[in-house]
C-alpha cells in the first residue's frame, strides 16, 4: 500500500504551484529568522526556553502517540484523548496523594510512589479509553465517516464533566516533588531535575511503545489492523480485540503523559485536556497523523514552538496568541502538506 | 412481513422472543396488561411529584385515544379529556389539546402548510398567552419572552448550520467564529468602538452627534450576512478541498482563533489598534428602531425605538420591547426558514445532497465540488452572520468569552438532536436545546434537587454547571440509539443505517482543483 500511494505523491508533488511552496518556505524562513535574532539578542534565554520545550514536548509526544495511534487504526480523531490525559493527570493526584500519601520533601521515597502511580495511572486510563471505544465506537464501526467524530466530541464533553464532578472547577493541585535543584548550569542556562524526570519518564515510555508495535505480535497485529481490517480479519486477526488493544494503549500514554504533567506544572483543572489535547492533535497532524516517530518530532516542534513563543524576548507575540499560532500550524500543515512531516500522502489530503 | 407456507422464521434474540410472545396474547389482554401497568406507573410517579403523576397519566390517556378508531370515538374521546381539564380549571392545558387536536383532524393534504401555520400563528400570539400558561411537570413555567428571542436566534443559527452540515454533509465545528463575526460586524457599526469616526445612518436612540459608527441595524444585518459570508468563503476557499475530518478540524481551527483574535484585539501585537476592545467586550450597542419617519407612516405599527417602546395595550397584554424583539425574530427566522427550504430542492441544494451522500459520483456526474461546497459553507455563514449581529444587538453587548468551542459543539447539538437535514427536526431541536441552556436546565435541576431523594440523602446538583456534559450525553445517545435524530429526513435515515460509499478514491479531489 505505502509504495502504491508514494509513486503518484512524487508526482503530484513536482506538479504542485510553485507559489504556495514558496510562500510556505518564505514562512518558515520567517520564523527561523525571528529565533535566529533572539538567539542573538538573549542567547542563555534562548537555550533555556528550548530545553523547557524539549521537555514540555515530551508530554506533547505520549499524548499525540495516542491520537496517532487510533487514527492509524481507525481513522477517526478521538477527541475525547485530550480529556482521558485529563483524568490521567486527577487519577496521578488521587493515586499519588491519597494512596501512597506523597507530599513534598520525602527525598528518594517518591521514586517508588512516583512509579507505582505511573503503572497505575496509566492501568487506569487505558482501561477508559478501552471502554470508551467499546461504548462509543464500537457500534458505529459501519455508520458514516463523521458519526464516530461528533460521538467522539460528545464523548469528550461528558469526561469534562466527569472531571468535574469529581474534581471541582477549581485547578487541583499536585504536591511538588519533583526536585527544582538543577542537573547542570552551563554560562547561565539552568536545567532543573523536575525537567529530567519528565524525560526521563517519557523516553522508556515511547521505546517501550517502539518494541511493542515493531516487534511483538500484538504490535503486528496492530500494524495489520491499521493496513486493512477485512484482509487482517481473514489472517485470524481479532480485529475488535485488537482495536481495544490499542485504545488501551493510547490511553495508557495519556495516563502517563498526565502523570509527567501534573507533577511537572502541578495543577490540572477539568477543561485542561480538551485544550493540550488539540495541541497534542496538532502535533500528530504536523508529524503526519498514522506515523509513530512522526508524532514524536511534531510534539517536540509544537512543545519549542510553544515555549519559544511563550518566553523569547524579541519580539514574539507571547502567551496570549499560543492557540492561534498552534492552530494557523494545523491549518497551515492541513492545507498544504496534509500528510505531515513524515507521514505518506492519505487521500484525505488532495 | 409477509406469511408463508413454510416455516415461521426463527425467533432469536431475548428481546424478540418476548415480543413475539407479546404478540400472540389475546388483543384485550394486552390492552388490560399495558393500562394496568401505566396506572402504576402513573401512581409511582404521583407519589414522586403529583403533577408528573397526573402528566404521566395524561400522556397515556391520549395515546390510548389516539388508537382509537377514527369517529366517534376518537372525537369523544379528546372531548372527554378537555372536558376533564376544564374542569378542573388548567384552561390553557384544555385550548393547548384542542389546537393539538384540531391540527390531527386537519386532512393530510392541508396538513403540509396548515401545520406550520399554526405554529407560526401560536409562536407570534406567545407572549399575550405565556403568563397565563399552565406548568410543565419537571420542566416548570413556560420559557420568558426573552428566553424566546435566544431560542429564535440559535434556531435560526441552528438552520444555517444544517445547510453545512445536514444538506452538504461538511462537519463544521467552527461554527461559532461566524456568530461571532456577526456579532463584531454588527457592534462595530453600531456603537462608540471607533469613535475617531463619526458616521451616522438611520440609527434610532443616540443624538446626531455622538461619536463612532452608527448604522442602522436593517442595513447591519444583511451586512453582518454578506461580511460573514464573505469570510465563509475565505475561509473555505483554501480548506474545503479536504474531506470529512480533516475539515472538521480545520474549521475547529478557525473556531479557536477568531475569539482568540477577539480576545486580544484591543491591542494588536502592541500597536494599540483597538479592533474588538479585548476581553472587555463591545457595548453598549445602539437600540434597534425604524425611526420616527417609519414609525409614524404605518400608524405607529412599526415602532421607531425597541428599547423605548411600547405603549401599546393589545388584548390585555402590555406590549414590551421584548415583546417586539421577538416578533423581529421570528420574521428574520421565517426569512431563514424560507431561504432554506427553497434552496432544500433547488439545483444547488440537490448538488449539496450529491456531495453529502458520494463525493466522488457527484464529482463524476459534474457537480463542481469546490464551488458547490463554497456555496453550502457561505450560505451557512451568512445566516450564522445575521443571528449573530441581531443577538449582539438584542443584548446591546458582545464579548469574546461568548464564542467558545462550547457554543460550536451547542449548535451541531441542536442539528444532530432534531435531525441533520430535516429543517423542522433541526428548528424542534434548536428551539429545545436553547431552552434546556437558558431556563430548562435550571428548573429541572431544582425540581430534581426537591423531588429525588434516597433516605434522608436529597442531591444537590448544579446541574447548568454540568450543560455541555448534558450536551455531550445528547450527542453520544442520539448517535448510538437514533442516529438520523428525532425528526429525520428519510434521506438522512437511510443513509445512516445503510451507510453510504464513504470511501474516497485517491486523486478526485486533485481533478476538481485542476478544472
Amino acid at each position: 500500500m505505502a509504495a502504491d500511494a508514494s509513486a503518484p505523491t512524487l508526482t503530484n508533488r513536482l506538479q504542485r504551484p510553485s507559489v504556495v511552496g514558496a510562500i510556505g518556505i518564505l514562512v518558515v524562513l520567517a520564523g527561523v529568522a525571528l529565533l535566529l535574532k533572539n538567539l542573538t539578542v538573549a542567547p542563555s534565554r534562548f537555550f533555556e526556553v528550548t530545553l523547557i520545550g524539549l521537555t514540555t514536548g515530551c508530554v506533547y509526544a505520549l499524548v499525540a502517540l495516542g491520537y496517532t495511534l487510533v487514527y492509524g487504526i481507525l481513522e477517526l480523531i478521538n477527541f475525547a484523548h485530550g480529556d482521558v490525559f485529563m483524568l490521567g493527570g486527577m487519577f496521578t493526584i488521587t493515586y499519588s496523594t491519597h494512596f501512597f500519601g506523597l507530599h513534598q520533601g520525602q527525598g528518594f521515597a517518591i521514586v517508588p510512589i512516583v512509579f507505582a502511580t505511573l503503572i497505575l495511572s496509566m492501568l487506569s486510563c487505558g482501561l477508559i479509553n478501552a471502554t470508551i471505544e467499546f461504548i462509543a465506537y464500537r457500534p458505529l464501526r459501519g455508520a458514516p465517516r463523521l458519526a464516530p467524530l461528533i460521538t467522539a466530541i460528545g464523548v469528550s464533553f461528558i469526561i469534562q464533566d466527569v472531571g468535574l464532578a469529581w474534581k471541582g472547577p477549581n485547578y487541583v493541585s499536585a504536591p511538588d516533588v519533583f526536585p527544582h535543584t538543577k542537573v547542570f548550569s552551563f554560562h547561565g542556562v539552568d536545567y532543573g531535575w523536575n525537567k529530567l524526570i519528565v524525560v526521563a519518564i517519557t523516553i522508556p515510555v515511547l521505546l517501550g511503545l517502539l518494541y511493542l508495535v515493531q516487534q511483538t505480535r500484538q504490535g503486528k497485529a496492530m500494524r495489520a489492523t491499521a493496513q486493512d481490517k477485512d484482509a487482517a480479519a481473514i489472517m485470524g486477526i481479532n480485529v475488535n480485540r485488537t482495536i481495544s488493544f490499542t485504545f488501551m494503549i493510547a490511553g495508557s500514554l495519556a495516563g502517563a503523559a498526565g502523570l509527567c504533567y501534573s507533577l511537572y506544572v502541578t495543577t490540572v483543572r477539568f477543561d485542561q485536556g480538551f485544550q493540550l489535547g488539540l495541541i497534542a492533535f496538532t502535533a500528530a497532524v504536523l508529524g503526519g497523523i498514522g506515523n509513530l516517530p512522526g508524532a514524536v518530532l511534531g510534539a517536540v516542534l509544537i512543545g519549542l514552538i510553544q515555549t519559544w513563543n511563550e518566553g523569547l524576548p524579541w519580539h514574539m507575540p507571547g502567551s496570549d496568541w499560543t492557540q492561534s499560532i498552534v492552530f494557523s500550524i494545523l491549518i497551515l500543515i492541513l492545507v498544504f502538506r496534509p500528510e505531515g512531516l513524515l507521514g505518506e500522502r492519505t487521500p484525505e489530503g488532495g | 412481513m409477509t406469511e408463508t407456507l413454510a416455516d415461521p422464521p426463527e425467533v432469536v434474540g431475548i428481546r424478540n422472543v418476548l415480543r413475539a410472545r407479546w404478540k400472540a396474547l389475546p388483543f384485550w389482554y394486552r390492552v388490560g396488561i399495558s393500562i394496568g401497568l401505566e396506572l402504576l406507573i402513573a401512581i409511582l410517579l404521583f407519589l414522586l411529584d403529583h403533577s408528573l403523576g397526573y402528566a404521566f397519566a395524561t400522556v397515556a390517556a391520549l395515546y390510548w385515544v389516539h388508537r382509537l378508531p377514527r369517529l366517534p370515538w376518537r372525537l369523544a374521546g379528546q372531548l372527554v379529556i378537555i372536558t376533564i381539564f376544564l374542569v378542573f380549571g388548567v384552561t390553557s392545558l384544555a385550548a393547548a389539546l384542542a389546537i393539538a387536536f384540531a391540527v390531527f383532524w386537519i386532512p393530510e393534504r392541508y396538513r403540509t402548510w396548515a401545520l406550520p401555520l399554526v405554529a407560526v400563528a401560536l409562536a407570534v400570539l406567545y407572549p399575550f398567552y405565556q403568563p397565563k400558561m399552565f406548568t410543565i411537570p419537571v420542566f416548570g413555567v413556560w420559557p420568558d419572552i426573552a428566553t424566546g428571542v435566544v431560542m429564535l436566534v440559535f434556531i435560526m443559527m441552528a438552520v444555517g448550520l444544517n445547510i453545512v452540515v445536514g444538506y452538504a454533509g461538511l462537519l463544521d465545528l467552527g461554527y461559532v467564529a461566524f456568530y461571532a463575526m456577526g456579532a463584531y460586524t454588527a457592534a462595530w457599526f453600531s456603537s462608540l468602538q471607533f469613535a475617531n469616526k463619526n458616521f451616522h445612518f438611520g440609527a434610532v436612540g443616540i443624538t446626531p452627534d455622538l461619536p463612532g459608527i452608527h448604522v442602522t441595524i436593517w442595513l447591519l444585518l444583511p451586512l453582518a450576512g454578506v461580511v460573514t459570508a464573505l469570510a465563509g468563503i475565505i475561509i473555505g476557499l483554501p480548506t474545503l478541498r479536504l474531506r470529512g475530518d480533516y475539515l472538521a478540524i480545520v474549521t475547529l481551527g478557525f473556531g479557536e482563533i477568531l475569539p482568540q483574535i477577539a480576545r486580544n484585539g484591543d491591542n494588536f501585537f502592541g500597536t494599540g489598534f483597538n479592533l474588538t476592545n479585548g476581553p472587555n467586550g463591545i457595548t453598549p450597542l445602539d437600540s434597534l428602531g425604524f425611526g420616527n419617519r417609519i414609525s409614524d407612516a404605518t400608524g405607529g405599527f412599526l415602532p421607531a425605538n425597541y428599547l423605548q417602546c411600547c405603549n401599546a395595550k393589545v388584548l390585555g397584554h402590555q406590549i414590551q420591547s421584548t415583546d417586539v424583539f421577538f416578533w423581529t425574530a421570528i420574521v428574520l427566522l421565517l426569512f431563514t426558514v424560507f431561504c432554506s427550504l427553497r434552496l432544500q430542492y433547488s439545483r444547488l441544494g440537490r448538488a449539496w445532497i450529491a456531495i453529502r451522500e458520494d463525493e466522488t459520483a457527484a464529482a463524476a456526474m459534474g457537480v463542481p465540488l469546490m464551488r458547490t461546497k463554497t456555496w453550502a459553507y457561505a450560505t451557512g455563514a451568512f445566516f450564522g452572520g445575521v443571528a449573530g449581529a441581531y443577538y449582539a444587538s438584542f443584548k446591546s453587548a458582545t464579548f469574546p468569552g461568548d464564542f467558545f468551542f462550547n457554543i460550536s459543539v451547542f449548535i451541531l447539538c441542536m442539528v444532530i438532536l432534531g435531525g441533520m437535514g430535516n429543517i423542522w427536526g433541526v428548528i424542534v431541536g434548536a428551539g429545545f436545546l436553547a431552552y434546556l441552556d437558558r431556563e430548562g436546565l435550571a428548573n429541572t435541576g431544582a425540581w430534581v434537587n426537591a423531588n429525588i431523594h434516597v433516605g434522608h440523602w436529597h442531591p444537590n446538583l448544579d446541574v447548568p454547571l454540568y450543560a455541555s456534559g448534558i450536551y455531550g450525553l445528547i450527542i453520544l445517545v442520539v448517535m448510538l440509539f437514533r442516529p438520523e435524530g428525532l425528526i429525520p429526513s428519510k434521506r438522512v435515515a437511510a443513509e445512516m443505517h445503510e451507510g453510504v460509499h464513504d470511501e474516497p478514491l485517491y486523486d478526485v479531489a486533485h481533478g476538481a482543483e485542476g478544472a
